[in-house]
């Protein structure tokens, strides 16, 4: 048994039991004192927390609490103005965007930001564009090296259309696929890079109750077949409790709390932000 | 003093490039529409002028008012039947669909006028100098110039003190937002269109003495995109700034740098801004929120 | 209908999906191959410069239509592509090294321009390809040591191997050769993982950079290789025409490679192609189309930017997916026949996509 399955063992824990990370298993990803501001707007300040490998940890706040803020500073989409990011022990605060991906980092959208005019498979296939090491004048050949390579990939992408059952949307173009769909097929694209770490912004926006509970069966199975960490945004608290770990509350920018789901949700401060009353 | 001289002649050439710049400008800031046929707008503009004022014997000051409305209702029908069929469609739409309406109203004037450059006729400042002090300075120039100041100034007055232009400022800050207080988007949005083309048609007959009028006046309006970018694509006196920027360079260039450069120095310049700032000089324009 | 069965992952990677497309593809190649045997020297010409245009068209449509970057002023590329191969040939260097160094050196403009361009977006991007052109175009017309200026330069036919293919004929088949070639090299590029990180930076390129997509990089590679078969089509260009000057440059070459790729339909290679034989054989519609029209219109210089107009109008407002969506939306008509609903492609309406922040 090698060391990284010991660990992930002993952290995976029931939904129901989540205990708090042990102080003494290394994090997987760490954000320390993180601030960003645009234009005198702290939208993030001084946010500090970690990520055990194994875990499923949520993001809750109001709008505009600085939660997406968090997920596009760990995309390198912005810039922090403080703060340090660590990943797998490597600082990832100032790497380019792109080697974000290759790390072992993959994310979704709040909004969904798929490629509307490709299929679902081609879709898919970017998804392993951080797998791939493209050369240019052999590929403009299709030599029976790039061909091979493309088996593979193309097997690395059922796996996943399998694990999500999207087979069926395999040939069809993503402009024409309803909401649902797209929302999977946007989490299958960030499990094709085969992450260690996913990044769900808002997995179950938009999704009716049945769809919800789908993705909560598919966020566990990610966990435990496929091993990936996850940190996900979420506004839909039974969701946030019934699979995660750990829950970080913000508010206009700010750590509120941090905790097990039903800590977070009997903090006094919690419950002011989100009812704007005296907590109880 | 030739200095002197050349600045006026460059400052009348640059209010003319601002003046184009402001079309877009209105336009891009109301719909994010980028109008590519903007030069060809003031080229209409100034043959549609031609006819009142040479064909028809108007007076100068009538024939340009009744130009100017006609070329506003034509703005406004423009966008009311074309262009707004396109909104939300992407950029490249636009660009490609302006950009061909460019050329309709080229070999349209073409047909229409004659593919022969034309003389415009007498206007009040044909031909009269005023001599500041050894200072040769011809009426045509400075009456751009003057013109130029006095729309700015009208257009300032207009979107910050009468109903209407607070409505397209609200229009163009957030479309949504201004249909829900009551706004009709739609209206106000053809509204700038024949706004733009008013300001297009006095860009055109002020320039016209200098120009001549030529169907392919409207690569004028390629050089005024360089004042625009340079100005942002954002404030109207930035954008005006931007139009005197190119003119003088123009100007300077062709006085004192081997030929040729005359023609590209407005572009060198505004590749120069693109590279230092990739979103113009005095813009707002950010990456799309994710 | 067809229906495919597919039994392996190559199925789906394969330059052609059945042995329909086998056939017609083959027997366009036949067609294409016995043209000349059957057609008169102006029509086998007139062929030949539909063959450089859908080169050209190829490049461009790498970069507008897989990429998503607008280039208003890509005959600055066939430009430089002309100038270089003419030159050239005219200091003695075999036409054989003269006319890749051509595409060679339109490659190297388009790295030159793919850097400031990197950092911009959508509208200025548009309008700095424009100005690039434009500074271009002064530099062919001063730069008269190399380019002669205003006077132009006469361009001998190519030689290969000794042998000047000096006869309409065998101009035709060398830029068959080379349409095939970089037809072959597009469609390979499109179905391998540089194809499809220029399909995820047209579509967005915030989540293609989140999946590790350098954007930069394949931005200036789709630059690159667009200016390079572009550079391709000016030098075969020049050799159509005989003879090149600045005026044959301007921006309205610019206007018809964008107009190509746009009529022809974007996003495949087929559009280019389609787009090309629009593009080159509109002269011809006209020309037919003079004999019928009153005198007064026929002879009007301005009708064929107007017609261009005209149509490119249309196809914005009509018929956003060119000539070859056209098609395939009456192929699926007569495949799902009497099932095809009219919503088919029908896009989702979306309003007013800003790129602002509010």
């Amino acid at each position: 048994m090698t060391l990284t399955e010991t660990r992930t063992d002993a952290v995976a824990p029931s939904a129901s039991a989540a205990p708090r990370r042990q102080a003494d298993a290394p994090a997987l990803f760490e954000a320390d004192d993180i601030s960003i501001a645009f234009g005198g707007i702290k939208a993030v300040d001084g946010v500090t927390f970690d990520v055990a490998a194994g875990e499923i940890f949520a993001i809750v706040g109001p709008n505009g609490a600085g939660k997406s803020t968090i997920f596009n500073l760990i995309s390198r989409i912005y810039e922090p103005t403080g703060g340090r990011l660590t990943f797998q022990g490597q600082d990832i605060t100032n790497v380019p965007p792109h080697t974000i991906a290759r790390r072992g980092i993959a994310r979704t959208f709040q909004n969904i930001e798929l490629f509307e005019h490709a299929t679902v498979l081609d879709n898919l296939l970017i998804g392993r564009h951080c797998r791939a090491k493209p050369n240019i004048f052999a590929e403009m050949l299709f030599t029976p090296g790039v061909r091979r390579r493309e088996l593979e990939h193309r097997e690395a992408v059922e796996e996943v259309i399998d694990f999500l059952d999207l087979a069926n949307y395999r040939d069809q173009r993503i402009s024409g696929l309803p909401y649902g769909v797209r929302k999977v097929v946007e989490l299958a694209r960030a499990l094709c890079a085969r992450p260690k770490l996913l990044l769900l912004d808002e997995p179950a926006s938009g999704l009716n109750t049945e769809e919800t509970e789908e993705v909560a069966f598919w966020i566990d199975d990610i966990k435990n077949d496929l091993g990936i960490t996850v940190i996900m945004i979420e506004h839909d608290m039974s969701l946030v409790s019934a699979v995660s770990n750990r829950v970080l509350a913000l508010n206009n920018g700010r750590t509120l709390a941090l905790g097990t789901p039903s800590e977070v949700q009997s903090n006094p401060a919690v419950i002011e932000a989100y009812l704007g009353g005296e907590a109880p | 003093m030739e200095l002197l001289q050349l600045l006026v002649g460059g400052v009348a050439q640059g209010c003319v490039y601002g003046l184009i710049a402001l079309g877009f400008v209105l336009i891009y800031k109301a719909t994010e529409m980028v109008n590519f046929a903007q030069g060809d707008l003031m080229m209409l503009g100034s043959f549609v002028a031609l006819t009142f004022i040479g064909t028809m014997g108007m007076n100068y000051w009538l024939g340009l008012l009744v130009a100017a409305l006609a070329m506003a209702v034509f703005g406004y029908l423009l966008d009311a039947i074309v262009l707004r069929r396109i909104i939300g469609q992407p950029q490249f739409a636009v660009v490609i669909l302006t950009i061909s309406i460019g050329f309709l109203f080229r070999s349209a004037a073409g047909f229409i006028w004659g593919h022969e450059t034309q003389n415009f006729p007498e206007t009040p400042f044909t031909n009269r100098v005023i001599d500041a002090g050894g200072v040769i300075l011809s009426l045509e120039h400075l009456s751009i110039i003057a013109g130029t100041l006095i729309l700015a100034g009208l257009l300032y007055l207009f979107f910050n003190f009468t109903r209407l232009g607070n409505a397209m400022q609200a229009a163009s800050q957030n479309q949504l937002a201004a249909y829900y207080m009551g706004v009709p988007v739609k209206h106000i949005n053809s509204l700038i269109w024949a706004l733009s083309a008013i300001v297009a048609t006095i860009a055109g007959v002020l320039f016209a003495p200098v120009s001549l009028v030529d169907p392919s006046n409207g690569f004028y309006g390629i050089k005024a995109f360089a004042a625009a970018v340079i100005g942002g694509f954002g404030s109207l006196i930035g954008t005006v700034l931007g139009g005197l920027i190119i003119g003088v360079s123009e100007t300077m260039a062709a006085r004192y740098l081997p030929p040729g450069f005359k023609e590209i120095v407005a572009y060198l310049i505004m590749l120069g801004v693109l590279i230092v700032r990739p979103h113009g000089l005095f813009s707002t324009l950010q990456r799309k929120k994710v | 209908m067809r229906i495919l069965f597919k039994t392996s992952y190559l199925d789906d990677i394969r330059l052609f999906q059945h042995s329909g497309q086998v056939f017609w593809y083959g027997l366009l190649t036949v067609g294409l191959l016995l043209a000349p045997f059957v057609l008169g020297d102006f029509y086998v010409g007139e062929l030949s410069y539909v063959f450089v245009l859908a080169i050209a068209g190829v490049g461009l449509m790498l970069l507008i239509g897989y990429t998503g970057l607008v280039s208003l002023g890509h005959g600055a590329f066939m430009a430089i592509g002309a100038y270089t191969n003419t030159y050239l040939i005219t200091k003695g260097v075999p036409f054989l090294i003269a006319f890749p160094a051509a595409g060679l050196a339109a490659l190297l403009a388009g790295v030159l321009i793919a850097v400031p361009a990197n950092r911009m977006t959508g509208i200025y991007l548009a309008i700095a390809t424009l100005a690039f052109s434009q500074i271009v175009e002064q530099l062919v017309i001063r730069w008269e040591s190399v380019t002669r200026g205003f006077q132009g330069m006469p361009v001998p036919a190519p030689e290969l191997f000794g042998h000047a293919l000096a006869r309409p004929w065998e101009f035709y088949y060398f830029c068959l050769a080379v349409l095939i070639l970089v037809v072959l090299a597009a469609i390979n590029l499109t179905r391998s993982p540089t194809g499809r990180a220029m399909v995820a930076i047209r579509d967005s390129e915030i989540s293609a950079q989140s999946l590790g997509v350098n954007l930069v990089q394949y931005k200036t590679i789709a630059f690159a290789l667009s200016a390079g078969i572009t550079g391709l089509g000016g030098a075969l260009l020049g050799h159509k025409m005989r003879f090149i000057s600045p005026d044959a440059f301007n921006i309205l070459l610019s206007i018809q490679l964008l107009l190509m790729v746009v009529v022809g339909g974007l996003g495949s290679i087929h559009g280019a192609i389609l787009g090309a034989i629009f593009v080159g054989g509109l002269p011809q519609a006209i020309a037919l189309m003079r004999d019928y029209l009153p005198p007064t219109i026929a002879r009007t210089p301005g009708l064929e930017p107007g017609l261009f107009g005209v149509v490119m109008v249309s196809v914005v407002l009509f018929e956003p997916l060119g000539i070859y969506g056209r098609w395939l939306k009456i192929k699926a008509f007569f495949d799902y026949f009497p099932i095809y609903r009219r919503a088919t492609f029908k896009r989702q309406r979306s309003y007013l996509k800003t790129e602002r922040v509010r």
